[in-house]
């Protein structure tokens, strides 16, 4: 077998047993499946009622956001499932096999991939039973959920990082969101950035979050007049923006977790 | 330790000794192994030789090393100088080759809580790509052996403490290994779980592999391991037999035990004139321990001359030496004990030790 068939096939071995504990615990059940239905219905009848603009769905330009919230918040479980495996002695038995030496990190990032599959499946569904519409051809629906699921996968050899370097699993969770938060929320998630104070607009233009669902929102046919984008560039050209964010993402992001994760594992 | 229990495991052992052909091939090599974390350097010069088909315990206290020369043979982590390799590979240049051969079970029970035993040993068995079919029927079996069928089906969360390291130690045998490395397998069990682990392990080696078994136990080494290798400070101090440790230390034990610890200075310099070599007294069983060349009178002539000095006496024997006077001769301090002693003085006597081949 080649080493990259290798490492996928093992990968995949390992991303099966990932998502069998996570259908069997609880609180990761509750974040990727009970946490999406609940920020759908809670963005959709809170914020999408008080905020009333006349001839289009605030709900629909809404949504959109909480799809990208919701991926970037799943991201967290790629660090936190690193390093509770790490300090288990998990990991250690699988290195001790003659597996690939990526497929720990692969099989992670794999299951995690599936575990947004059906975050998102269960958004769509309870976003389409509270009006939310797709306004666009079928091709470019399906270029957006790529696009949203790219960039989850992209986020998560992030948070890997994160994982591999704080290593108490405890920790790890609180750390990731001091990195999520700012990057969800200083974004056109749920607002137009253009009342932001100076500072904090710039972030949020350039912010992957911000290219990333205007990039959804434009592939759904989901944009709002009310809200426009921003005149900065990776908003005007949000899916290529958000192709590069992606692809910078990986190339920095992939060695780097992969040299955390040598260094956290051969002690 | 009570002896008979030691002979009764001893008649499962296999009938091969080691020694009896001239040459014998080395299943475990280190050779100046080096390896240095950046406030301890946990292996210092690190030498062992695990004939094949033999199974070697490697006996030391807490942090002297014998975690840290496990995972460099199980290819987890990279010596920083010297030379090691199992069966006859090196682990360094070649550790894919290595993990083929080998059979790891760790400290803790490394088995996946939220996994059944089933699934456990069948993912092993994917990890050693025996394929979807393969890793059904050799997890199928191995619960069998280890008498864990009826809890297949059951959360590792589910199991006690003996039933999980049951299943880790399957989890080791899934390619049925050429060399197999457990560490320290019973530390944390109830002495119930520790005495069927031993079995289990005692039928493994029966099988005729090579294992390498660390513990701090110096029961466990005694039981299992037809040699015993003694590391201490990341350095090996001692190597053989059972009995050829034991012999080295030579003669025989008085042993006191005291009712008052306050008296175990006075009772070391009463005693000293009747030993063959330095009283040894211990703080926490209030007991002294003299060498002493042969029993003849020695218990009545001590008991004397401590009720003399005015020290009263709990309990008192002569006895042979154990492993657990083989270690204290050589490290300066008890096997299990060491981390509450802190530093032991070392022993000069350990400079002189003949490496045995």
């Amino acid at each position: 077998m080649s080493a990259v068939g290798l490492a996928v096939g093992d990968g995949v071995v390992l991303a099966k047993r990932n998502l069998t504990r996570t259908l069997r615990v609880p609180d990761l059940m509750m974040s990727s499946l009970i946490m999406p239905i609940m920020s759908t219905l809670l963005f959709a009848y809170i914020f999408g009622s008080a905020i009333q603009v006349p001839g289009v769905s605030y709900t629909e330009f809404l949504l959109v956001g909480v799809f990208v919230q919701t991926v970037v918040f799943n991201s967290v479980i790629t660090g936190s499932g690193l390093a509770e495996d790490i300090q288990k002695g998990i990991v250690d038995r699988f290195r001790s096999l003659p597996i690939s030496p990526y497929s720990v990190l692969i099989g992670r990032t794999i299951s995690d991939l599936a575990n947004n599959v059906l975050s998102i499946v269960v958004m769509v569904v309870t976003g389409l039973l509270v009006g939310w519409r797709i306004d666009s051809s079928a091709g470019e629906a399906a270029a957006g959920f790529v696009l949203l699921l790219a960039f989850a996968y992209a986020l998560s050899w992030v948070l890997a990082v994160v994982g591999l370097s704080v290593r108490a699993p405890e920790v790890v969770t609180n750390a990731s969101f001091m990195i999520i938060m700012p990057l969800c929320f200083i974004a056109n998630t749920y607002v137009s950035p253009e009342g932001f104070p100076a500072v904090l607009r710039v972030i949020a233009e350039w912010n992957p979050v911000s290219a990333v669902t205007q990039a959804v929102r434009e592939l759904f046919g989901n944009t709002n007049p009310a809200f426009p984008p921003g005149d900065a560039w990776p908003l005007q050209n949000a899916i290529l923006a958000s192709f590069l964010w992606i692809v910078v993402m990986l190339v920095v992001f992939v060695p780097f977790a992969t040299s955390r994760y040598r260094k956290a594992v051969a002690r | 330790m009570p002896p008979s229990v030691a002979r009764g495991f001893r008649r499962g052992e296999p009938a091969f000794e080691p020694g009896g052909e001239a040459m014998m091939t080395a299943a475990i090599v280190a050779r100046e192994v080096v390896k240095k974390y950046a406030s301890v350097t946990a292996l210092d010069g690190f030498d062992l030789e695990v004939a094949e088909g033999t199974v070697m315990g490697l006996l030391g206290p807490n942090g002297a090393g014998k975690t840290t020369a496990v995972r460099v043979f199980a290819t987890l982590i990279q010596p920083d100088s010297g030379h090691a390799e199992v069966a006859g590979i090196d682990v360094v240049a070649n550790p894919r080759a290595v993990r083929e051969v080998i059979g790891l079970s760790g400290q803790y029970a490394a088995v996946d809580e939220l996994l059944t035993g089933y699934e456990n040993l069948e993912l092993i068995g994917r990890l050693y790509h025996l394929g979807k079919k393969g890793a059904k029927a050799r997890a199928e079996e191995l619960l069998e052996q280890f008498d864990l069928t009826e809890a297949a089906g059951r959360r590792l969360k589910e199991y006690s403490g003996g039933m999980r390291r049951r299943l880790d130690l399957a989890g080791a045998l899934v390619r049925k290994p050429k060399v197999l490395i457990l560490d320290e397998p019973t530390t944390g069990l109830d002495i119930r779980s520790r005495e069927a682990t031993w079995e289990a392990i005692g039928e493994l080696v029966a099988s005729g592999s090579t294992l390498l078994l660390t513990t701090q136990y110096l029961e466990e080494a005694d039981r299992l391991a037809h040699r015993i290798a003694v590391i201490d400070h990341g350095k090996l101090i001692a190597n053989g037999t059972a009995d050829e440790l034991k012999d080295q230390v030579g003669g025989h034990r008085l042993e006191v035990t005291l009712r008052d610890a306050a008296d175990l200075d006075h009772a070391r310099a009463v005693l000293a004139p009747i030993g063959h070599g330095e009283p040894v007294a211990t703080q926490e069983d209030r007991r002294v321990v003299v060498p002493i060349a042969a029993a003849g009178g020695v218990l009545v002539e001590g008991v004397r001359r401590l009720d003399m000095a005015g020290i009263e006496v709990v309990d008192a024997s002569v006895r042979r030496p154990t492993l657990d006077d083989v270690f204290l001769a050589l490290t300066g301090h008890r096997a299990d004990k060491a981390e509450q002693n802190g530093e032991g003085v070392k022993a000069e006597e350990t400079k002189n030790e003949e490496p045995v081949r």
